[in-house]
């Protein structure tokens, strides 16, 4: 009996600081989704917390399961890289805004090249992704490249093996830019490659372009920079190779027409603007237009509008690209399209 | 000494005496029985959900998921074959890389080993057990992949390009170091300690007698092995290849750093490719609806093929306790 006594103090002890802390997460905002928005997510939702005392609890388990979480209604928002579909977002009755920005550059390990060090156009990163351009000194780079002496490799394809948002705005882009791309193979989240090798996620990718030699694959440039990596410069539109940076991928941002999707899941690639990166795309946010619980969808949208007013800096700091204040406007205007039971805007 | 510990055991029986000691078997007996139908309900809920997860898949490919080659999203539209070859040939060539090794290593310890040397050998071959796998794909993909690629798979792509069979089989299209024999290699790394260690001590269990006699005819140390041990231990040893079996079938972290992940059939172990729980691994996360439940239905076959796997490992097992 007393050894039952002393248990249950025991379990006393351990699980009430436990109830204390669930208590303490109910007012949480809730959120699941994409993986490459969590680092400038997180870093928002601390100094958010710090300023309101509000918390965000993200988990970033990635696109498909922060659409799978919202349409399951156990977060207050998703969030996802790729946009979802107009008719889906009727039929579930959910909104969608983007949040932040970012772009994909080709990353590179090949010996002899800087770190800016080859120019590629897109029709070339389509063919060296069919398999149809197998090896470095091709003469189809050999042209683009004067002056840089090129190995007489083969090319070592690196791809993502999990589905991914960067995975569709890279074969966004080469559908774009690629005949036989878009016919053989397709935009998607996971597509069928037809040569190379994959890695687990943007680490999983950079880690296997910087292990293998004369190998090419794509990663969103935060990694690229992050990781030391050595990227290619691609042709834009316009016809010019700019250099992968904020202004270059807010140029393609600024020249786009947001509001020609529904949800402005509109694509950023192979935008006109002379200066503009090729590759570059949104993440986004998925809420409810009428939310179960509209007091929580509240304190997620006054987050996303704190994090709009404050955010540019943190998100510039870790290499994400703040949405240009035009559309900032147009996502603001577009909240006060998710009501409460009454019909009356929430925010 | 003696008087102390006759004093302990009086006074061990005095305060242990009950009216009725056998009052708690029951009690005993009941959550023993409960522990163990725990797990039996456990694993009958595991198999339950994954036919009932993967049935979509099941019903929709029928034996055209089996064979198919197909892993299309976009269409949804899948087929097992390569995951399905991939984790049988990786674990093929775990097999044959890690036996003979572990059995080297086992018969090294127990029969030829000076005494000072089987110690630090033991040890060092069972903390290689308790390296946790995801150190095994680390290290893989960043020591071992590219001197495999650059001092095996361009070497031997050179030298078999154009052979008849051998040009097929060893022949790397893109010599990254990524594939399925790097897979192997990796997972005989893995399971060697596993293996080597129960070997060894079965050899240990077998009667010095044996042996001694043995020896004591005339015979080497080659026919010792082979005519006495050997078959002694014999089916006991299959029982922990068949463990270790179990492993490379099952191993997911490792060999999704080393495999290269590609959803392509292809005749040389050299190119990349993907098992079934590397599969599950790369695409669980991102999954929605049909693509889902064709992962579910793939690590339902998995299941499958590691229970076959154990329960003939059981009956071996089971038969050696005959003798």
């Amino acid at each position: 009996m007393r050894k039952f006594a002393i248990a249950a103090a025991f379990a006393a002890m351990t699980l009430a600081p436990l109830a204390s802390t669930i208590t303490a997460q109910a007012s949480d905002i809730t959120g699941a989704g994409a993986t490459f928005p969590f680092p400038i997510y997180a870093k928002w939702a601390e100094a958010y917390k710090a300023a309101s005392g509000v918390g965000l609890n993200y988990q970033s388990i990635g696109s498909g399961g922060g659409i799978r979480q919202i349409r399951a209604k156990t977060v207050d928002f998703g969030a996802t890289d790729a946009p979802v579909k107009g008719e889906e977002l009727t039929r579930d009755g959910m909104l969608q805004f983007p949040m932040v920005m970012g772009g994909v550059v080709p990353a590179l390990n090949v010996q002899g090249i800087g770190q800016r060090g080859l120019r590629l156009t897109g029709p070339l990163l389509g063919d060296i992704f069919l398999g149809n351009v197998k090896k470095w000194n091709d003469p189809k780079i050999v042209a683009l490249n004067p002056g840089v002496t090129l190995p007489d490799a083969t090319i070592n394809v690196v791809y993502r093996s999990d589905g991914s948002g960067t995975t569709f705005v890279w074969t966004e882009y080469l559908s774009m830019v690629s005949d036989e791309w878009k016919t053989k193979i397709g935009t998607n989240t996971s597509v069928q490659w037809p040569v190379g090798v994959g890695g687990r996620g943007n680490e999983g990718v950079s880690g296997t372009v910087r292990q293998i030699d004369n190998s090419i694959g794509y990663v969103e440039y935060a990694y690229a920079k992050q990781n030391n990596l050595s990227y290619a410069l691609v042709q834009n539109k316009a016809g010019n190779f700019p250099v992968p940076d904020d202004s270059s991928f807010q140029a393609a941002a600024a020249a786009a027409d947001w509001s020609s999707a529904p949800g402005f899941g509109i694509s950023l690639n192979n935008q006109p603007a002379a200066q503009a990166w090729p590759i570059v795309s949104a993440t986004f946010i998925l809420m409810y237009a009428k939310p179960a619980d509209p007091a929580k969808s509240t304190a997620a949208l006054k987050f996303f509008d704190w994090a709009f007013t404050n955010g540019d800096k943190l998100a510039l700091d870790l290499e994400y690209v703040p949405m240009p204040a035009p559309v900032k406007a147009q996502v603001r205007a577009y909240w006060k399209g998710i009501t409460d039971t009454a019909g009356k805007p929430i925010f | 000494m003696v008087a102390i510990s006759e004093q302990t055991y009086k006074n061990a029986t005095a305060v242990t005496r009950r009216d009725n000691p056998f009052r708690f078997d029951p009690l005993f007996a009941a959550l023993s029985k409960a522990a163990a139908i725990t797990v039996l309900v456990l694993l009958a809920g595991i198999m339950i959900s994954m036919v009932y997860g993967g049935w979509d898949a099941f019903a929709k490919f029928g034996t055209g998921f089996l064979t198919g080659t197909q892993w299309d999203t976009m269409n949804d539209n899948y087929g097992g074959l390569p995951a399905i070859v991939g984790t049988l040939s990786t674990a093929l060539i775990a097999m044959i890389i890690g036996v003979p090794l572990s059995m080297g290593t086992a018969i090294y310890l127990t029969q030829l080993a000076p005494g000072w040397f089987k110690g630090p050998v033991g040890t060092a071959v069972e903390l290689l057990a308790a390296v946790p796998s995801i150190i095994y794909g680390m290290w893989g993909l960043f020591v071992f992949v590219p001197l495999f690629a650059a001092y095996f798979q361009v070497p031997v792509s050179q030298v078999v390009e154009g052979m008849p069979i051998l040009g097929t089989i060893l022949y790397a299209r893109s010599p990254s170091g990524l594939g399925i024999l790097s897979a192997g290699v990796i997972l005989a790394f893995m399971i060697v300690p596993f293996i080597a260690s129960l070997t060894r001590d079965m050899l240990d269990q077998i009667p010095t007698v044996l042996r001694e006699s043995a020896y004591g005819i005339g015979c080497t140390t080659w026919e010792v092995v082979r005519h006495v041990l050997l078959p002694q231990a014999g089916v006991s040893i299959i029982g922990a290849i068949m463990l270790g079996l179990g492993r490379a079938l099952g191993e997911t972290m490792a060999v999704t750093f080393v495999i290269g992940n590609a959803n392509r059939l292809s005749a040389s172990i050299m190119d990349p490719g993907s098992t079934i729980a590397s599969r599950i691994a790369s695409e669980f996360n991102e999954a929605l609806g049909m693509q889902m439940n064709a992962l579910i239905a793939l690590g339902c076959i998995l299941f499958f093929v590691t229970f076959v796997v154990l329960v003939i490992a059981r009956i071996l097992v089971s038969r050696v306790k005959q003798y």
